[in-house]
């Protein structure tokens, strides 16, 4: 039996095959759209990977410490590891600043870690090259994101760092690469005032005459005191296997009078407060994408039958049934969907790395889409059905 | 038309089979059925040489705090910071308000003590021959008496006067011993005040080099509060400070290395003098006094900030792994083992490492095993692996 849609493809297949790689690059767009809200949401959860906590101990009252800032003694971690379920508790800092490097700088998240052996809380999952911070002080490991190269010397406030190791996909809920530090020193970066503020609050100080009263070391202890911070801007909790987030985080924030987060809660934090707003924006696009797609599928398959509108009157006057028509139209708007969504899927493929912000391509997603790209192309088929079977068969002999 | 045919369908597979083809390349390149990246390392026998990494500041080691011993004001100071002064060098000195008129009076008033003594002793004199002549007249009275030449009231008198006379000169002795006492006290005070009078003299105990100059003539200062502050320049040490968590075998007499911060490229030898006893609780650090072997010229201004970073003697050779290659699975420490390109996880036992991240390990691994040290992406038992040089955007 001879396939009447291949016949009519193969007469005119490149204009068919043009048209299906357009209707691709449309489609491209949209499963990118797709991609780029996906990557919103997983920029958000990846925070929360990446710091392998069960639970997040921030200041009372506050959403801290990724939506909120947050500041709690860094001694706190000392009675959170006595209470029963704690297997590992480990202070850690976030601050996002611009990070100096020669000729440049990078905007960056720097995150004070406790250095510690592999997979402790805070410290990066995997490295893609280098290795992990092992001394105390001015080392750093950062997401190639960042651009830096091992060795490479970077400056973070008023100390240079050197990267010694690389991790990939190590980001902020808003996407800012991450760079990994000693705790000690991030704890400087973040509280520690810059050097003209510390010489001001210094002559300051000198002229209070509350401080500077002839008692021998008065003034010294007055500023160093004043110079000293020691703070950080979570808690990061490891649980025993097998016991409750819940219950451990009650018993924190009872005998702490501190703010626990369980990951669930966390996640929500971060999902629906702080990308909320940019993931329905994306949200949006993507239903207008789909709507635009529709329409542009629907033309095209309307124009294509419109164009051929005498042969079908041949074909009708040669007695051929109305189903074989339809079905003709139906197989050829599947055909161009199909190769629409093969281009697409490519096209969005080849490009997603291209672009600043992670673009993440879900199987799910795809399967999805080419079953919306055949419904879409099957509804937009009907009109384009219609407009050929009215057709008068004796518009084939007409002028 | 037939060939015309024939061509378009060659053509239009052609194109539709260069589309699959793509399709399934991409497929198989993204997603979850496309391969993880790995780097591979191989688990060696190798010995590691720990090292302790630690920031410590330059100090001296011996630091003179000069000032008054009473309260007062600074009069004159003769030195200024970066002076070099010797052992026993005037610095300065206080204002010794009245010192200098307490002293003249002390003086004066020894004088006159003096003086005291020496008229107490013209006194003795005389009423010691006034004594002689009472005994001798006495005694001729006697032998007169006896042979009755003169009367027995005669003798009595003469007795008397010799007893006065006696007395006298015992209390002219007192009198004299009395004076030679005040004299004593008087001296004894002016030496006091003179002594005194040394004190408001700022003195250097040791040779050294004057670093602070904490008030200037005219101020006044509180008993124990230093003016000047003197160290010995030959005596500089740094006190470092290691991370508690990792600062396991730390002692005296360990080779170390000094990164000084001005000078970031130069390294110089230093030894760990000692351990200090105590450590600092908040900090969670221990704290080491490192020495310098030779005293960088010029030398380092004191309060600098030093990297140190102290050998420790190196271990055994046993399986050793980059610590990259360690993950956690769970609770589970291990890493994974790349075995005919296919990953296992294996956990580990790991021992000491060294300051370039090589970890060596107890029990889990044995030499010549390959293992994942890096990789694109987390790896799961179902992650199938390519194994590269180098993972892109990130050198090897």
């Amino acid at each position: 039996m001879i396939s009447l849609a291949g016949r009519d493809i193969l007469h005119s297949w490149g204009k068919f095959v043009f048209t299906g790689m357009g209707l691709g690059l449309l489609i491209g767009v949209t499963l990118s759209m797709a991609g780029i809200y996906r990557g919103l949401v997983e920029d958000a959860t990846m925070l929360l990977d990446n710091s392998r906590a069960d639970l997040w101990v921030v200041q009372q009252d506050t959403l801290g410490p990724y939506a909120e800032s947050s500041t709690i003694p860094d001694d706190v971690y000392r009675s959170i590891l006595a209470m029963e379920g704690v297997t590992k508790a480990s202070n850690v800092t976030y601050l996002t600043m611009q990070v100096r490097h020669d000729g440049g700088d990078v905007r960056a998240m720097v995150v004070g870690v406790v250095p510690g052996g592999p997979g402790e809380p805070g410290q990066p999952t995997f490295l893609t090259a280098g290795r992990h911070i092992t001394r105390g002080h001015y080392e750093a490991v950062a997401d190639v994101k960042t651009g830096f190269r091992l060795g490479q010397e970077i400056r973070i406030r008023r100390n240079v760092f050197t990267v010694v190791g690389l991790t990939r996909r190590a980001v902020s809920s808003g996407g800012d690469p991450m760079v990994f530090i000693p705790l000690k020193d991030a704890q400087e970066a973040q509280f520690l005032k810059d050097n003209d503020a510390i010489v001001r609050s210094r002559r300051r100080t000198a002229e209070n005459p509350a401080f500077n009263r002839p008692v021998p070391g008065l003034l010294d202890a007055v500023i160093a005191s004043q110079s000293a911070n020691a703070n950080v801007n979570a808690v990061l909790v490891r649980l025993a296997p097998g016991r409750p987030p819940g219950d451990v985080a009650a018993d924190i924030r009872r005998w702490t009078r501190l703010e626990v987060y369980t990951r669930t809660q966390m996640e929500e934090i971060l999902v629906q407060k702080l990308v909320a707003t940019s993931a329905r924006q994306i949200g949006m696009f993507l239903v207008i994408l789909s709507v635009v797609s529709a329409a542009i599928v629907a033309f095209i398959i309307y124009t294509l039958t419109l164009g051929k509108i005498r042969e079908i009157a041949v074909l009708k006057l040669i007695g051929t049934r109305n189903r074989t028509i339809a079905a003709m139209i139906l197989q050829q708007a599947m055909g161009l969907g199909l190769i629409g969504f093969v281009v697409g899927k490519i096209a969005a493929t080849l490009w997603a790395p291209i672009f600043p912000k992670y673009v993440l391509l879900l199987p799910g997603d795809a399967a999805r889409g080419f079953a919306a790209v055949m419904v879409i192309c099957a509804l937009a088929s009907v009109m384009a059905i219609r407009a050929a079977l009215k057709v008068d068969p004796a518009e084939a002999i007409g002028g | 038309m037939i060939r015309a045919t024939s061509r378009k369908t060659v053509v239009l597979t052609a194109i539709l089979g260069l589309l699959g083809a793509a399709f399934l390349f991409v497929a198989m390149r993204s997603g979850p059925l496309a391969p993880v990246p790995v780097v591979v390392a191989e688990v060696k026998d190798m010995a590691v040489r720990p090292s302790l990494f630690g920031i410590g500041t330059v100090e001296a080691r011996f630091t003179h705090a000069i000032g008054p011993t009473a309260a007062g004001r600074v009069r004159i100071l003769s030195v200024h910071v970066g002076d070099r002064v010797e052992a026993g060098q005037v610095l300065g000195e206080m204002d010794p308000v009245d010192l200098d008129e307490r002293l003249a009076a002390q003086n004066a008033a020894l004088d006159r003590a003096a003086a005291a003594v020496r008229a107490a002793d013209a006194q003795v004199a005389e009423l010691r021959a006034r004594a002689t002549y009472a005994r001798s007249q006495a005694g001729r009275f006697e032998s007169l008496a006896e042979s009755g030449a003169v009367s027995r009231d005669s003798l009595e008198a003469r007795r008397q006067e010799f007893a006065v006379a006696e007395s006298g000169l015992a209390a002219a002795l007192a009198s004299a011993e009395s004076a030679r006492h005040e004299h004593e006290r008087l001296r004894s005070e002016g030496e006091g005040i003179a002594r005194q009078r040394d004190t408001v003299r700022l003195v250097s105990p040791a040779s050294g080099l004057v670093t602070r100059r904490l008030a200037d003539p005219g101020t006044t200062v509180v008993a124990g509060q230093a003016v000047l502050e003197v160290i010995d320049p030959d005596s500089l040490w740094v006190n470092a400070r290691f991370d508690q968590l990792r600062a396991a075998g730390l002692g005296a007499g360990l080779p170390a290395r000094l990164v000084l911060r001005s000078r970031a490229g130069e390294v110089l030898p230093g030894r760990v003098l000692r351990v200090e006893p105590v450590a600092d609780s908040v900090t969670e650090e221990l704290l080491a006094k490192v020495v310098f072997e030779h005293l960088p010229d010029p030398l380092p201004p004191v309060g600098e900030l030093v990297e140190v970073t102290v050998d420790l003697p190196a271990l055994p050779p046993a399986p050793t792994i980059p610590g990259s290659s360690v993950q956690r699975d769970g609770q589970t420490l291990g890493v994974w083992l790349a075995e005919n390109g296919e990953i296992r996880f294996a956990p580990v036992e790991l021992g000491p490492g060294d300051l370039d991240g090589m970890v060596q390990v107890r029990s889990g691994l044995r030499s010549g095993q390959q293992v994942v040290s890096h990789s694109k992406s987390p790896l799961t038992a179902r992650s199938s692996i390519r194994i590269v040089d180098r993972i892109e955007g990130g050198a090897k």
